[in-house]
């Protein structure tokens, strides 16, 4: 008869084990198991890296500015590794301070949409009726133009700057966001903790930020990180059109609109920039994937 | 009538199945043993976890590879062993020698397909006809199980839990099977369409003689249909007899927790006993007997060996270090 | 059926009134004045006013709106400012040719997609499916136009096999279709594999093995089916962003769609033209997402009996 107590004390094990490892911790490991999506984080770390010491690596006026006529147009070489465009100015130092560009844009560009988007898709979730209504048919509608068509749009009546491109970017994005947090928002929304929390009379914008969002940041997270992808090739997209970022700050599409000129004898510029790209949006797309396992298995 | 080569319509011997995971080695099964004479019912009993799925399953060579590898024992169908058969030999035993009925009738279903199409495929596979005859056929089994045969046409989302279930057992049932495997066939059901569903299956299978694996928790219906009883631990048979062995000279403590598990509808003031602790982990079995952790009677030797089985006849036997051959005709536990 | 297409149609009608008023006042915000834009610095206040006047510039936006829709339903896109020609003639006579270059990219990505999906599904972590899906996975991080870029040099400048740019011949459709088809198919072919992997651990595909249908059989006459269902969905997402991509594309290769005279367009500053394309892109992705919605119809009875 000594060990009827053995369960008990195992089963307080069990409750102490689970609280140690939390959500968030399970979710960690889940990912740190998957070896693509490790990759992609150690590379999108790196590039961002790059682009925060972009000024320590090549200043800003002697390399990425300052034109040098003699040297323009050389194929890589021990002196500029990656060539020099056709002012003379290295193609690295470019790329280094476009990744600034480029990464910045977008990280703004989605961090806006998923704010607005967030905010609407929430309330027109959690209140529904009419509100839900409206604010969705207006979603409808911008998601009934094709997105990059839509952030064209948005820049040929602004005119083509790094802000307006901003926003012409986050506001072609909102309905994305807004679909995604209203969805989530209703598959929690009448769950029992809900409930229970308005029960007990907490009043609906606590009840929104401190239950109904954090419950449904799963698809919220793996959506901006396939989203902050996607906008990196739509800024690069539109700078490519001559539709963004505009001369002389560099930045990834712009450069290769530039190597586009020149893609018969200079290949290269058509070639680093565009790799460049194709490199972050592989690790962020790694690393979406990865999130996407981890946050639910089911969906492996 | 078919000519039967064995006494037995299908013998598995010391069977053992692991999942092989990223997160580890779940030992499924360990040693299975199961019997089941032709015509006959076994009622296979355990907790959910125990192995009774995966012994349903491996019969018909479909544990899902990978993870789960059959690593040893053997399974013999009428005498012959399916172990040797080869994946094309056990196309032709499926549906026709072995059917198997599944648990949840709600996923069980092809949603594009019509029902008659999923009956009558098993049909074309194993009889030689024509399509229209399969579908002439495949209605006929929807009569047979109480659906009219023009509803046929339908698609599975316009039927209800109880008439999906009907349908699943009209599939495992079209070509007439010398052994049926019926997995918790009733747990998704209705109480009253639980009743219905048992009925009909035990009439249909008097009808044609088959044998029957009923895999359940429930022992309820053991009493109702089954005529031997194995009771399922940790993926090994701890206790097996007929109705009577069982039910009336229980030896193993946890068929003896399950019966104490059971409501007493006749003394309602009896306190339900609950068998403590839960299931151990399949990917880390204790080094003894598995119910050890959980048993009111564990000794020191339960801890470290694993006990062997214990015949109280010829048909009833128990794996518990309790019981050896002095004690194991009079041994009845002592209730707590 | 029918009925369900024709109220689906009449939905479209909200949404494509919406849109245009959208586009248009957006693009009517734009800063500058397109008369001044016409006639250059040197005109004088007189023909300032009677360009204006003629245009109906100076009139109430809602009214130059209610105008302009009352010329959209009748087929009347409104005058280009760059061309002083119909945009409608201008649109009509390019849009073909973003049609055709579409199609083909679709279909063929769609045909190659779905088989390589289930074969990957199927030969699950062996070589091929590696192989194919590291092959998607720069399929999807590729930016198109890079991808275009690529192919004209190698193809085109170097070895000379296809035009480098226009649609003169059918030689002329590779490269654009295969620059544009190619995200399409690689994220459709992952979609497929991995719906397809879902769909095989169904109970339902369990059920019909426990009848003895063998492993090949499965696949094609239960899972596949049931796989189809996300894998059109995907399909139909795609299509916004592969006539997104056309704009692109078809400035690379110089193709006489109207993606490229779009982007013309807003280089000059053509409200009526941008308008008029993006109306023409609006309407196509709509009547594409309709006949997606429709198609799952075929697939998936559950949904068509929601039809009726």
């Amino acid at each position: 008869m000594q060990n009827t107590t053995a369960p008990a004390v195992s089963r307080a094990e069990a409750v102490k084990k689970y609280k140690k490892t939390s959500q968030f911790g399970e979710t960690m490991k889940r990912m740190a198991r998957n070896k693509a999506a490790v990759l992609g984080l150690i590379i999108l770390v790196a590039l961002i890296l790059m682009s925060l010491c972009a000024d320590f690596l090549y200043d800003y006026d002697t390399y990425v500015v300052k034109q040098n006529i003699a040297d323009r147009l050389q194929w890589p070489s021990a002196q500029h590794p990656l060539g020099t465009d056709e002012f003379g100015r290295d193609l690295l130092a470019r790329i280094v301070h476009g990744s600034r560009t480029s990464l910045l844009l977008s990280f703004a560009a989605v961090a806006l949409s998923l704010a607005v988007g967030g905010f609407l898709g929430a309330i027109a979730g959690y209140y529904g009726k009419w509100l839900d209504n409206l604010l969705m048919r207006i979603m409808d509608v911008i998601l009934a133009i094709p997105m990059t068509l839509f952030a064209m749009v948005i820049v040929a009546a602004l005119g083509a700057s790094t802000l307006n491109l901003v926003i012409a970017l986050s506001v072609s994005q909102i309905p994305t966001f807004a679909r995604v947090v209203r969805g989530a928002v209703l598959t929690v929304k009448d769950s029992e903790y809900i409930e229970a929390a308005r029960a007990i009379g907490q009043r609906d914008l606590s009840i929104i930020s401190a239950h109904v969002l954090p419950n449904c940041m799963a698809p919220i997270i793996v959506q901006t990180t396939l989203r902050i992808a996607a906008t990196i090739t739509s800024t690069a997209s539109l700078s490519f059109l001559g539709l963004g970022v505009t001369a002389p700050t560099p930045e990834w599409g712009a450069l290769l609109s530039t190597g586009r000129t020149f893609i018969r004898d200079s290949s290269y510029l058509t070639f680093f920039p565009g790799l460049f790209i194709m490199i972050t949006i592989l690790s962020l797309n790694l690393l979406g994937d990865g999130l996407r396992d981890a946050l639910d298995p089911r969906l492996r | 009538m078919r000519e039967n080569k064995s006494k037995y319509s299908i013998d598995i011997e010391d069977l053992y199945v692991e999942y092989r995971t990223d997160y580890g080695v779940v030992k499924a099964l360990n040693g299975m043993d199961l019997k089941i004479e032709h015509g006959k019912t076994l009622g296979l009993v355990g907790e959910t976890g125990a192995g009774k799925t995966t012994t349903g399953l491996s019969i018909l060579k479909l544990i899902p590879d990978p993870p789960g590898v059959i690593v040893g024992g053997s399974i013999k169908l009428d005498g012959e062993d399916l172990m040797e058969k080869t994946e094309k030999e056990m196309g032709q035993i499926r549906g026709k020698e072995i059917s198997m009925i599944f648990q949840d009738p709600m996923t069980a279903l092809n949603p594009v397909m019509t029902v008659e199409e999923q009956i009558a495929e098993s049909i074309e596979l194993h009889e030689q006809v024509s399509k229209s005859e399969a579908i002439e056929k495949a209605r006929a089994m929807l009569e047979l199980v109480g659906i009219p045969g023009e509803r046929g046409k339908e698609y599975p989302h316009q039927f209800s839990g109880g008439m999906k279930q009907r349908v699943v057992i009209a599939i495992a049932l079209a070509c007439n099977p010398s052994l049926l495997i019926a997995d918790e066939p009733t747990t998704a059901l209705d109480v009253t369409i639980q009743a219905q569903v048992l009925e009909m299956m035990k009439e249909l299978k008097e009808k044609y003689n088959t044998s029957m694996l009923m895999i359940t928790h429930d022992l309820g219906i053991v009493a109702e249909i089954c005529d031997t009883v194995s009771i399922i631990y940790a993926g090994q048979v701890v206790e097996h007899g007929n109705l009577e062995d069982i039910f009336e000279n229980t030896r193993h403590p946890y068929t003896e927790g399950l019966f104490n598990s059971l409501p007493n509808l006749k003394d309602r003031k009896a306190k339900l006993k609950p068998i403590k602790g839960l299931m151990p982990d399949p990917a880390n079995l204790p080094e003894g007997c598995a119910f050890c952790p959980r048993c009111d009677y564990a000794m020191e030797i339960c801890k470290t060996q694993k006990p062997e089985k214990i015949y109280r006849n010829d048909g009833h036997y128990v794996r518990c270090h309790l019981y050896n051959e002095e004690n194991i005709q009079e041994g009845r536990l002592e209730t707590r | 059926m029918i009925k369900y297409v024709v109220k689906r149609l009449l939905a479209l009608i909200p949404v494509i009134i919406g849109v245009t008023m959208l586009v248009f006042f957006i693009l009517k915000s734009a800063p500058g004045d397109p008369v001044r834009l016409i006639l250059g610095e040197q005109a004088t206040p007189e023909q300032v006013a009677e360009l204006t006047e003629q245009m109906g510039l100076d009139q109430p936006l809602l009214v130059q709106y209610v105008k302009y829709m009352i010329g959209l339903v009748q087929g009347d896109l409104g005058i280009a400012y760059s061309t002083r020609r119909p945009v409608a003639d201008e649109v009509f006579s390019r849009f073909p040719y973003t049609l055709k270059l579409s199609l083909v990219a679709t279909v063929v990505s769609i045909a190659l997609a779905i088989p390589l999906g289930i074969i990957a599904a199927v030969k699950q972590n062996t070589v091929i499916d590696n192989v194919s899906m590291f092959v998607a996975l720069i399929g999807i991080s590729m930016p198109m136009f890079w991808l275009a870029l690529l192919l004209m040099l190698l193809f085109s400048l170097k070895l000379g096999w296809f035009p480098v740019s226009g649609a003169a011949s059918w030689q002329s459709y590779i490269l654009p279709a295969f620059a544009l088809g190619f995200m399409n198919m690689a994220s459709t072919a992952r979609t497929t594999r991995s719906s397809m992997l879902e769909t095989i651990r169904q109970d339902y595909i369990r059920t019909a093995r426990s009848k003895g249908v063998s492993n090949s059989v499965v696949i094609r006459k239960h899972a596949f089916k049931n796989a189809l269902i996300p894998t059109i969905t995907v399909c139909g997402l795609q299509i916004g962003s592969l006539l997104g991509g056309s704009v692109l594309c078809e400035t690379v290769f110089a193709w006489p769609g109207i993606g490229r005279l779009m982007v013309q367009a807003i280089s000059a500053r053509d409200v009526p033209m941008v308008l008029g394309c993006t109306v023409i892109f609006t309407i196509c992705f709509s009547i594409v997402n309709l006949l997606v919605d429709l198609l799952y119809g075929f697939v998936d009875p559950r949904i068509k009996s929601m039809y009726s």
